[in-house]
């Protein structure tokens, strides 16, 4: 049964380290995404375990056995690039009998694994199609069948849906997850989608610069990002600096700039600590006048957007910050023009506070 | 079996290693060690004033005709390429044919063909003479078999260009012209460029036609070719080592150049550039166009259909068929030829292949490889007589190497170039992804190549082949540099049309004929199973 290791794998290319010192484990069934920006090292990382690039440093295992000195066709790992290479020379069902054939099946045993993935796949009517003749959907179910046929269990996915336009991304990501969990594969897909990631993923592991940031349940990187690249990328966060003034046992007391001060459930940082406040767009409220909610903060509209369901309004605080709020459409009493003078708020609950980054927030949350 | 070896690293490191062992044994080490063998002699050269002055001028001529009708063919070749390339209608496919004409036509029969058209009596344009053998002929043929090389890149950096710069550039303001000379041309440069060295290496290299209709003139090969002729060893083998050097010296100072020159765009004129773009205005562009074509291209390439027909009912036909006369030797002459032909082509894909898989997927370090790219051209580079005479003294030091093997090593050499750079180029233009994926679905290095790569580039791989199997056949320098006894049927040729042989008008004419129509079979027979395939 496929599951994958890596233990402190490095890959340079030239003086950039395209993957640094990296550990994790996907264990056999899983649907692993790695979400990362461009350039973060998630397409080695495929590579890596497919055995099209050799790491300069560190152990891959397949199955419990290494794999470093491996060739590719030996691996079990079939990689999938991103628009599927599907050979553009062969029919669906040469495509999917590839694997067969190249692993010394009959021709006969090979094409009827061929066809019955390819019923399988709800694609027997098209087996004598060429690639360029089938749609975008039909190909990923070819890509998908083509990897079954070869005996693989594992599937390395490179941005799989990036290829295609908006509403058929969305649609084909659930058809994707729901096919490989039918076929019990094991799968690592990339991504630089955010949405995508946690809406097909049963773990997500954040990649950023050839190092995880963070790995976890959709749910759990949502909820509890561990660094302010992670609350920034996978979601969007506001940032508002502070200083730890006062540290209870329910709580502390951040003093922003301007001598603004907030609360938050947080405990873990010292007083007098140098310290980032996050905060998700959601959870930020934006009132006409003081409620006298905790966490008051006077400000001005900046700018408002709409964006079908949400309204998003960017508030320059009276403290120099900036805020952003998105909130429902139809949960908001009244619209505010830019020029409006307001009171935004979030709960202490809804605050997460991190230590400040030591090369600025700016450089912290930079993409590459 | 063969498939599972190939997964042995030992296995790959020894194919790729023979292949880059023959590249530099082979084909790259003889032209450039051979003249250093004779180096001592080329100084004799400076003991006869009037030898040296025309070695000089030789060399010097060779260059200026060079670059002239490099020159010439770009200007002329521009707009035909935009015709074939933007047109539509039935007429543009006959013109995409017809251009390639005097590529199809082995060159000697272009030379002689050429000579009949512009210099004999029975001449299209009346019956005296137009020019006698000399410059002007030169430049003529030069010309008319630079232009399809020219022709053929240019309509294939339009066709792969992207078109919506140009709209833009129209949608700014620009008028039609405008927009081609500011946005289109700029872009296409390296295109330009490579057109423009591909021309001069043709021209800098050609012998055979430029023997035939040279009369007293002499450029660097005509110059080579009458050294030997007349057992001159000291002056052939100094201009042989100077175009060696001087070849290579230039080309690579064309391309370091090329990339750093910029077309001059300081300036728009709206309304001259407007009026250019009117019907009329390309109207008459496109009729100039087709009557430099069909007067300098066309017709002095085809003008040899003519005395071919009449030599069919004047007798020779028999004669020639019976083998009798100058006509037993003839035929041993084309035989020889396709023997040559075939050998070379066979050892070339062979040997070429890894070389160009090396280069296009290899990552052996940039530089190297970026290194052995440049190398590969060396061989089309050099004007091929100049290559010959070298050979032939490298072989030539292995005494006991029949004339035979000689040859066929030398044509390898000289057609090296042609079957690595096509299958580079399709391999380079491939993705990449689809040969990962093929081993991720668990098929060995060797299988991958027989049912992805191979398939997929298939049309490269046999254009490449033709391509040095015709080079092969047509090749004239190199051959004559190196035969003593053997003769392929291009080196007879020549000495039929010289007069060094006797044989009648109606000979000469029948004797390039059987050889235009062998090629145009050949050509034709190749295409059909490069289609079947």
């Amino acid at each position: 049964m496929p599951s994958v290791r890596l233990v402190d794998v490095t890959k340079r290319f030239g003086e950039v380290e395209a993957i640094d010192d990296v550990s994790f484990q996907v264990v056999d069934g899983e649907y692993l995404c790695v979400l990362g920006p461009t350039g973060s090292g998630k397409t080695t990382l495929l590579r890596l375990i497919a055995g099209l690039t050799r790491p300069d440093q560190g152990k891959i295992y397949i199955d419990g056995k290494l794999v470093n000195e491996i060739d590719p066709e030996d691996r079990n790992a079939v990689y999938v690039p991103q628009q599927y290479a599907l050979f553009p020379h062969m029919t669906a069902l040469g495509n999917v009998a590839f694997g067969p054939l190249s692993r010394g099946r009959s021709r006969q045993r090979a094409l009827k694994t061929a066809q019955t993935m390819l019923d399988m796949m709800r694609l027997g009517s098209r087996v004598g199609a060429f690639p360029q003749e089938l749609s975008g959907g039909m190909q990923q179910r070819v890509a998908l069948a083509r990897g079954l046929a070869s005996d693989s269990k594992l599937l390395l996915l490179d941005e799989p849906l990036g290829a295609l336009d908006a509403r058929l991304r969305v649609e084909l990501r659930y058809q994707l997850s729901k096919l490989a969990r039918e076929a019990g594969l094991t799968v690592l897909h990339v991504t630089h989608d955010q949405e995508e990631a946690l809406s097909v993923a049963d773990r997500v592991l954040v990649l950023r610069s050839g190092r995880i940031q963070q790995a976890g349940t959709p749910f759990n990187i949502y909820n509890n990002p561990q660094s302010i690249f992670v609350a920034d990328f996978v979601g969007g966060s506001n940032f508002l600096e502070g200083i730890v003034r006062e540290r209870g046992r329910d709580g502390s007391t951040v003093e922003l700039r301007e001598g603004y001060k907030v609360r938050v459930r947080d405990v873990s940082h010292l007083l007098q600590e140098r310290v980032v406040v996050a905060v998700r767009l959601e959870s930020v409220h934006v009132r006409a006048h003081s409620e006298f909610n905790p966490n008051e903060l006077p400000g001005e509209i900046l700018s408002r957007v709409f964006l079908g369901a949400f309204v998003r309004y960017d508030v320059g605080l009276d403290s120099g910050d900036m805020i952003a709020s998105r909130v429902f459409f139809r949960h908001s009493p009244e619209l505010f023009d830019a020029g409006r003078r307001v009171v935004v708020d979030f709960s202490p609950e809804d605050a997460t506070v991190y230590t400040y980054p030591y090369i600025g927030i700016s450089r912290e949350l930079e993409v590459i | 079996m063969l498939d599972r070896l190939s997964s042995k690293r030992e296995i790959r490191l020894l194919v790729y290693g023979s292949s880059l062992a023959f590249f530099f044994l082979l084909v790259l080490l003889p032209p450039l060690t051979g003249v250093l063998l004779r180096l001592e002699q080329a100084t004799e050269i400076f003991s006869n004033a009037e030898l040296a002055a025309r070695a000089q001028s030789a060399i010097v001529w060779s260059f200026a005709i060079a670059t002239l009708v490099s020159m010439l063919d770009l200007g002329a070749a521009l707009p035909m390429a935009w015709l074939i390339a933007r047109r539509r209608g039935a007429w543009r496919d006959s013109l995409d044919t017809l251009v390639d004409i005097p590529f199809i036509i082995p060159t000697v029969a272009l030379g002689f063909s050429s000579l009949l058209f512009w210099g004999q009596a029975g001449g299209m344009l009346g019956s005296r003479s137009v020019f006698q053998p000399g410059l002007t002929l030169v430049l003529l043929l030069h010309f008319a078999f630079s232009y399809p090389v020219v022709v053929r890149v240019l309509v294939g950096e339009f066709q792969t260009y992207q078109r919506t710069y140009e709209v833009v550039a129209r949608t700014l303001g620009a008028s039609p012209f405008t927009a081609v000379r500011t946005v289109t041309l700029p872009i296409l440069k390296p295109g330009l460029v490579a057109a423009f060295l591909l021309a001069f290496a043709r021209s800098l290299s050609e012998t055979g036609a430029t023997v035939m209709v040279a009369g007293a003139f002499e450029n660097g090969p005509v110059f080579i070719k009458n050294a030997k002729d007349a057992g001159f060893q000291g002056p052939l083998v100094f201009v042989s080592t100077v175009l060696i050097l001087s070849s290579v010296l230039v080309f690579a100072l064309i391309s370091i150049v090329g990339r750093r020159f910029k077309l001059p765009l300081r300036r728009v004129w709206p309304s001259l550039e407007t009026r250019l773009s009117s019907p009329s205005s390309v109207a008459s562009r496109d009729a100039v166009t087709l009557i430099v074509f069909l007067l300098f291209v066309v017709a002095p390439s085809l003008f040899i259909v003519l005395p071919g027909v009449q030599a069919i009912f004047d007798g020779t036909l028999g004669m020639a068929l019976n083998r009798t006369g100058p006509w037993s030797q003839y035929w041993n002459s084309i035989a020889l030829s396709y023997t040559i032909g075939l050998a070379a082509t066979l050892l070339n894909v062979l040997a070429g292949l890894p070389l160009a898989l090396l280069i296009a997927r290899v990552r052996v370090g940039g530089s190297i490889t970026a290194a052995i790219d440049a190398l590969v051209n060396v061989p089309i580079i050099i004007p091929s007589i100049a290559l010959g005479v070298s050979l032939s003294f490298f072989w030539g030091s292995f005494g006991s190497l029949p004339e035979f093997w000689v040859l066929i090593l030398s044509h390898t050499t000289i057609t090296y170039t042609y079957f690595v750079r096509a299958v580079a180029a399709a391999v380079q233009g491939m993705p990449t992804e689809l040969e990962d994926a093929a081993r991720t679905l668990g098929a060995r290095p060797l299988t991958v190549f027989r049912r992805i790569t191979a398939p997929i580039i298939k049309y490269s791989l046999l254009a490449g082949a033709i391509m040095v199997f015709t080079r092969a056949i047509d090749e004239t320098g190199a051959a004559v540099a190196v035969s003593r006894e053997l003769k392929t049927a291009p080196v007879l040729l020549v000495d039929w049309v010289r007069g060094t042989v006797a044989v009648t008008a109606s000979e000469r004419a029948l004797g390039i004929g059987f050889l235009v129509i062998t090629s145009f079979a050949t050509l034709l027979v190749l295409r059909l199973i490069a289609r079947r395939v």
